[in-house]
């Protein structure tokens, strides 16, 4: 395989008293794609970030990049020594041309005065070369994610970087996008370059990784060369324990089914939502799995009211009722559980205490105004003994919290309202693993004492794991509905088939 | 994996999120104590500071009524602007709005059978135009910046209009001792400014709405986050048309205590840029330009400084010219001051 790389050895990273990495040994070869893998928390972002030069790494390690020994110093140390990251937020300015973007930092000038000609020439043939379908002079504002990210490809080529960091890039890519991504990595490959390609998602790792990294609480825990890359292992080393222990699923609608709770008809918001109709019981968990962009979300924010339906109308134990707004699904008793809880769901200068009594403040005051300060204290402080909230007082601002403990709280709100439907959007995103499996078996006790709970979710184990039925969303549409039975469980492949229109291609 | 049985490692790593979670709540906590005391050393400062400049005159009965009194309009005026910045909105046009509530109750307060009812005309005619501008900006989803800038000319124009763009007088206006009374506590020792414990009870007012009633977590929520109020089930179009309702009300009763002062009024000249001295003490007061965080009580500090400001500097004999300099610099050296102490909090 010739010389390594990029050679890091006994690399680690301490914040205080905190170990982000311990001792951490990591080889990467040119000409492969690396997948580094880990929950969050588990140290990915702090390796990248020594690699960048963002964080200086304690005494005692070594990097060597093509076997010299490097100091990587400053944003600009990792440019230097050849490493390029691509952030899962991409870093380029909307507002100026994809030529501008690729020079940001190096603009080439004459004598004081920008020269846009030259600029745009330059990275002609690169874009070219990586098989892009717009101009050097196209404003960045006017891409789609999939050539933004391109763009940031050709600005760490243009650098002359020989290793390139991706964090977790398709995140944002429709199917099609990913797929010419993925083209493109393996091109890069081909020319030599040598790629981190850091994911969670499964099938990614299967398709792209020569070799796989995995990281548990900041420590290296195994490397996969290419024949021993499996889920499972993979999944064992990241949570460290079995995984079939790790969800929690006693509840048994099959013993006892209850009445219809919740159903939409017909949901269609003439644009993402084409005419969804489902039905979730009571004490059923209901997964509604799809790809990105399947318009799942779009169908939970329109069954709350939160966007305006064109057609449908959605029905509460057995009655038509009208939603136009969130406040009326809260009070008609159904609670939604954003996957955005930093920006649509949390107030992160707010303390824990408000942020869990927010739904419930009007139903509580006296006079009908004035605040029930009593009652909101007790109500937090029941919310954080109930859920397991790790946090020194109700009164700390939320902002402070972990993801997972972030997840609870909000979660404290919409558990306070006691909804007969919960419809929970991605609730373990961005949550360490300690947390999901706590998640996992709240979810679990709801769907116990009746609650009506729908999951959306693109983990896939996840929606195994916890959901007695399966809903699949393609496109806007219904694709399809999967029940968990006895003797045959749900399988992974049959969602992925439906989510993707495989199984129409098997058909035919 | 023995779960049951941690290496030494393990425990070290699960002990130490806790650890540093209480290190990182501690260091909130201190933070939240700093922002709660805000400016208070710097309004302690300067008042000591004058007072020695002054040769002993600041800390007289005399000049401390005379800065509560010179307080008072600018203190009623911000504290409403403080319920509109802490949403994450502004509003321009409270100066104009003072000066069309004055005029308003001035004319009223001429005609002889409703006298006194001039007061509540000037209070109602503020209320009016915030909730013009408070509908405007949640109904038609306008820029409060735009939707205030354009109120504060146009009722500008209208305070002119009223009074036919004369100085309406009335020497026997009602209620004039809260112009220019006091209020005797100990008879000869301490009597207070009517104008004064207005805009004291119109602080005591608003704490009490934006910290022990729903609305006020509201407002805050609001400010915070808007999309997550808007899910929350919080109906936010109510909340912003009643911040500048507030906004509104408020300069409409600054309105009424500056025309109560004068015995007159005048559409042109009343309230020129008072919404920069409002605005001025609300930041002053640490509360966030993009909303959310803030306190009345940092905004009633702010309105202070800048009355401590214009009387000491008069009272050292600084030149007009060299006055307006001075508060400037002094306004941003304060406020970057209160950043820099601040730094590293999650938002400013």
């Amino acid at each position: 395989m010739g010389d390594p790389i990029l050679e890091m050895r006994r690399v680690s990273k301490s914040f205080f008293s905190i170990k982000a990495l311990r001792n951490v040994d990591l080889t990467v070869y040119p000409g492969e794609i690396h997948a580094l893998m880990g929950e969050n928390g588990a140290g990915k972002s702090t390796l990248m970030k020594i690699l960048s030069g963002a964080y200086r790494p304690d005494p005692g390690g070594e990097i060597r990049i093509e076997g010299r020994p490097v100091r990587i110093d400053g944003p600009l140390g990792g440019r230097a020594a050849g490493i390029s990251i691509i952030y899962q937020e991409l870093s380029l300015a909307p507002n100026l041309s994809v030529a501008e973007n690729i020079y940001l930092g190096r603009e080439i000038s004459h004598s004081g005065l920008l020269a846009r000609g030259a600029m745009r020439a330059g990275v002609g043939p690169m874009l070219e070369r990586l098989g892009a379908d717009f101009a050097p002079s196209t404003l960045v504002a006017h891409l789609s994610m999939g050539q933004r990210q391109l763009v940031e490809i050709a600005r760490a080529l243009h650098a002359r970087s020989k290793i390139l960091i991706m964090d977790e890039p398709t995140t944002a890519l429709s199917a099609g996008e990913s797929e010419r991504l993925f083209a493109l990595i393996r091109q890069l490959r081909a020319e030599g370059l040598a790629i981190i390609y850091i994911s969670h998602r499964m099938d990614e790792v299967y398709a792209l990784g020569d070799r796989v990294t995995v990281l548990r609480d900041g420590a290296l825990v195994g490397s996969l060369d290419k024949p021993q890359i499996r889920a499972d292992t993979i999944v064992r080393l990241m949570v460290g324990r079995e995984v079939s222990s790790f969800y929690k699923k006693d509840h048994d609608p099959q013993a006892r089914l209850g009445p219809p709770v919740l159903a939409a008809v017909d949901i269609t918001d003439g644009r993402r939502v084409k005419g969804c109709s489902l039905t979730v019981h009571a004490g059923e968990v209901v997964g509604l799995a799809g790809l990105i962009g399947a318009g799942r979300t779009e169908l939970a924010h329109l069954i709350i009211g939160a966007s305006p339906k064109t057609s449908g109308h959605v029905e509460l134990e057995g009655r038509a009722v009208t939603i136009r707004t969130p406040g009326e699904a809260l009070d008609a008793g159904i609670a939604y559980l954003t996957e955005d809880r930093k920006a649509l769901g949390l107030f992160l200068d707010m303390s824990c205490l408000d942020n869990i009594n927010l739904a419930m403040l009007g139903r509580d005051a006296k006079l009908g105004c004035i605040l029930d300060r009593d009652k909101a204290r007790d109500r937090a402080n029941k919310a954080f003994a109930a859920l397991g909230i790790r946090a020194a007082d109700v009164g700390v601002t939320a902002g402070g919290l972990s993801g997972g403990n972030q997840q609870k709280v909000l979660l404290s709100r919409l558990l306070a309202t006691t909804p007969k439907v919960l419809i929970l959007d991605e609730p373990t995103r961005g949550v360490d693993v300690g947390a999901k499996s706590e998640i996992y078996s709240i979810i679990d006790n709801l769907a116990k004492s009746g609650t009506a709970i729908l999951v959306i979710s693109s983990d896939l184990p996840e929606v195994i794991g916890i959901c007695d039925r399966v809903i699949v969303m393609r496109a806007g549409r219904i694709a399809g509905e999967m029940r968990r039975a006895a003797t045959s469980p749900l399988s992974q492949e049959d969602i992925m088939a439906l989510a993707t229109g495989m199984e129409q291609l098997d058909a035919s | 994996m023995p779960h049951d049985n941690p290496s030494p490692a393990e425990a070290a790593s699960a002990a130490a999120p806790s650890f540093a979670a209480a290190q990182e709540t501690k260091r909130q906590r201190t933070r939240l104590i700093i922002r709660a005391a805000g400016m208070l050393p710097v309004l302690l400062l300067l008042c000591i500071g004058f007072h020695f400049l002054s040769d002993g005159r600041f800390f007289t009965g005399q000049n401390l009524g005379i800065v509560l009194q010179q307080a008072a309009v600018n203190t009623v005026l911000a504290a409403g602007m403080t319920f509109v910045i802490l949403t994450g909105g502004i509003d321009l046009s409270v100066g104009s709005i003072l000066a069309a509530a004055a005029m308003a109750g001035l004319i009223v307060s001429k005609f002889p059978d409703l006298g006194p009812l001039w007061l509540p005309a000037a209070v109602l005619t503020g209320l009016v135009i915030g909730v013009i501008n408070g509908a405007l900006i949640a109904l038609l989803r306008l820029p409060p910046f735009i939707v205030t800038l354009g109120s504060l000319t146009a009722v500008r124009g209208l305070a002119r209009l009223l009074g036919a763009d004369t100085t309406v007088f009335n020497p026997s206006i009602p209620y004039a001792f809260i112009g220019n009374g006091s209020l005797t506590l100990l008879p000869g020792v301490v009597s207070i400014p009517w104008l004064s414990v207005i805009a004291l009870l119109v602080i005591l007012g608003s704490w009490l709405v934006l910290r022990r009633t729903v609305l006020g977590v509201h407002i805050y929520a609001v400010g915070g986050n808007e999309s997550a109020a808007r899910l929350a089930g919080i109906k936010v179009w109510a909340v912003v048309i009643f911040v500048y309702g507030v906004s509104g009300l408020l300069a409409g009763l600054g309105g009424a205590m500056q025309a109560a002062r004068l015995y007159a009024a005048n559409g042109l000249q009343l309230g020129q840029s008072y919404e920069l001295d409002a605005i001025t003490a609300v930041i002053l007061g640490g509360t966030s330009f993009v909303g959310g965080i803030g306190s009345i009580w940092g905004t009633l500090v702010g309105a202070l400084i800048i009355a401590v400001l214009s009387n000491g500097l008069i009272l050292t004999g600084v030149s007009d010219v060299w006055q307006y300099v001075i508060k400037g610099l002094v306004i941003i050296g304060a406020v970057a001051l209160d950043r820099y102490r601040l730094q590293g909090s999650a938002r400013t």
